[in-house]
């Protein structure tokens, strides 16, 4: 927790205390927060108390309570976000666009119900969140519609140097969305090992690839 | 039960087809079904078994709950509901309504509270605390949620409820505030109440307990809340450990004035 005092001065800084908040001293609240979340989990399967242990990514965006991070400490976790991504070891980026919808409709792993944490073993849930292929209907809405992702970016030839800008900065969106958005709500695929990088290539070849459902 | 349960699951198979057609949102299919089984929520089963567990004479100490103070005075049911979690000098706790049963249970009828607590959900005596809840709640259905922030622990609770609320960790990032922190949005075809403020009458913390359709149980807000932090990817919450309990404070005193249905019946 050593980060701590150092994000609660900056928002403070930012003038993002609210007045009324202080029912509690910050020093004291914070304690008891520490404490309560000591207190209340246990492990139970693949799912441990390690899981609670926050970086700076997750530690900044609770303490703003939904409120935006002030510039220069969003900067800092994207910047530190960005340094974790790592692109593809053969140098492709698309998979098979089939199986990358197989991927984005299961919402399965890493519940203290699912026997595996390894990532051949989750689905990405991307459908929980987001509209994709057409034929499919029920998709939330938390993030934002990827319905004609590739098209509407106008890529043609995902291969081409051209397409190489969008190519890039949809792996790095996959593998690390924090690196983008300091707060995003999308949990970071590559970074976190939620996926591996053959379920990110064949989730990449849904957005990307033009014959894709998402681009019909 | 079970035909009720086969007539819901066929409807709401039915729901999605049939809702582009006359133009109704999934959320207006659910609320028809509802509807439909407004007269027959299987609720009312762990209601009345409620009421009798609350009279019967049970325990090592051969007590019943009768004298059991629910925050409004020993043996006061009506109304109870909408103001927990609150405040209890005997614990020196803030308690919410399934802590304060098992208070009541261990103390007048002399059933370890600790046992209680690590028994698995829908086993054993946590099978009474359904019935025992879906009673609770229901001697305050039609009434208004109200909950008590005089005390200065209320008061933190509920700033550490809206810490825990926005609290972000697991295997994937999640906080509640994830899928609950904002208006109009949804999973898949499921709507999401925001639960940073009032969401409505008979909508989120106003909604629970509830018959669940798809398992056949009655879920208490433990129980809810532990599902929830099941598919956050975060490790097991304690029965009744202050993190659910400070959650509570937090969704039950934004739902100020919102009218409980609870117990209610979803999918």
């Amino acid at each position: 927790m050593s980060t701590r005092h150092t994000i609660l001065a900056t928002l403070a800084l930012g003038g993002m205390v609210a007045g009324c908040a202080a029912l509690v001293p910050g020093d004291a609240l914070d304690a008891r927060v520490d404490a309560m979340m000591k207190a209340s989990f246990r492990d139970q399967g693949i799912a441990r108390v390690d899981r609670l242990q926050q970086d700076l990514a997750n530690e900044a965006c609770s303490e703003a309570l939904g409120r935006d991070l002030p510039e220069k400490l969003a900067k800092q976790v994207e910047a530190e976000n960005m340094k974790t991504v790592k692109l593809p070891s053969d140098g492709r980026f698309l998979g098979d666009f089939k199986r990358g919808e197989a991927i984005a409709q299961s919402g399965r792993g890493m519940t203290w119900t699912d026997r595996s944490a390894d990532p051949a073993s989750n689905g990405g849930n991307c459908y929980n969140c987001h509209a994709l292929a057409k034929a499919e209907i029920s998709y939330g809405t938390i993030g934002p519609s990827l319905y004609n992702y590739g098209k509407l970016r106008g890529v043609t030839d995902p291969s081409s140097p051209a397409a190489r800008p969008i190519v890039e900065y949809t792996w790095g969106k996959l593998w690390n969305t924090r690196a983008y958005n300091a707060c995003s709500n999308m949990p970071r695929f590559g970074h976190l090992g939620l996926l591996n990088e053959q379920q990110l290539k064949d989730v990449m070849a849904l957005l990307l690839d033009p014959r894709s459902p998402v681009n019909q | 039960m079970r035909r009720i349960a086969a007539v819901a699951a066929a409807f709401l198979l039915a729901a999605p087809g049939l809702a582009p057609a006359q133009g109704k949102s999934a959320a207006d299919g659910i609320a028809e079904y509802r509807k439909m089984l407004e007269d027959g929520n299987p609720a009312d089963l762990f209601e009345a078994r409620g009421e009798a567990l609350w009279t019967q004479k049970r325990g090592p100490k051969n007590a019943s709950l009768e004298r059991c103070d629910l925050g409004r005075g020993p043996g006061v049911v009506k109304g109870a509901f909408v103001t927990l979690p609150r405040w209890f000098a005997d614990t020196g706790r803030v308690q919410d309504l399934e802590s304060r049963l098992l208070t009541c249970i261990e103390t007048l009828q002399g059933i370890p509270a600790d046992t209680i607590a690590k028994t698995g959900f829908g086993r054993d005596e946590q099978r009474n605390m359904e019935g025992l809840v879906a009673y609770v709640a229901a001697a305050s259905r039609g009434l208004r949620f109200e909950l008590p922030q005089a005390h200065a622990e209320e008061r933190a609770m509920y700033e550490l409820g809206k810490r825990a609320f926005f609290y972000r960790g697991g295997s994937h990032d999640f906080s509640c505030a994830s899928c609950h922190g904002e208006e109009g949005k949804r999973i898949r075809l499921q709507d999401l109440p925001d639960l940073t403020k009032n969401p409505g009458d008979g909508i989120g913390f106003a909604a629970w307990p509830a018959y669940r359709v798809s398992s056949g149980e009655l879920w208490g807000m433990q129980r809810r809340l532990n599902d929830c932090f099941r598919q956050q990817r975060f490790p097991f919450p304690g029965y009744a450990s202050d993190v659910t309990i400070a959650l509570a404070v937090y969704m039950g005193v934004n739902a100020k004035g919102a009218e409980s249905i609870a117990p209610s019946i979803k999918r």
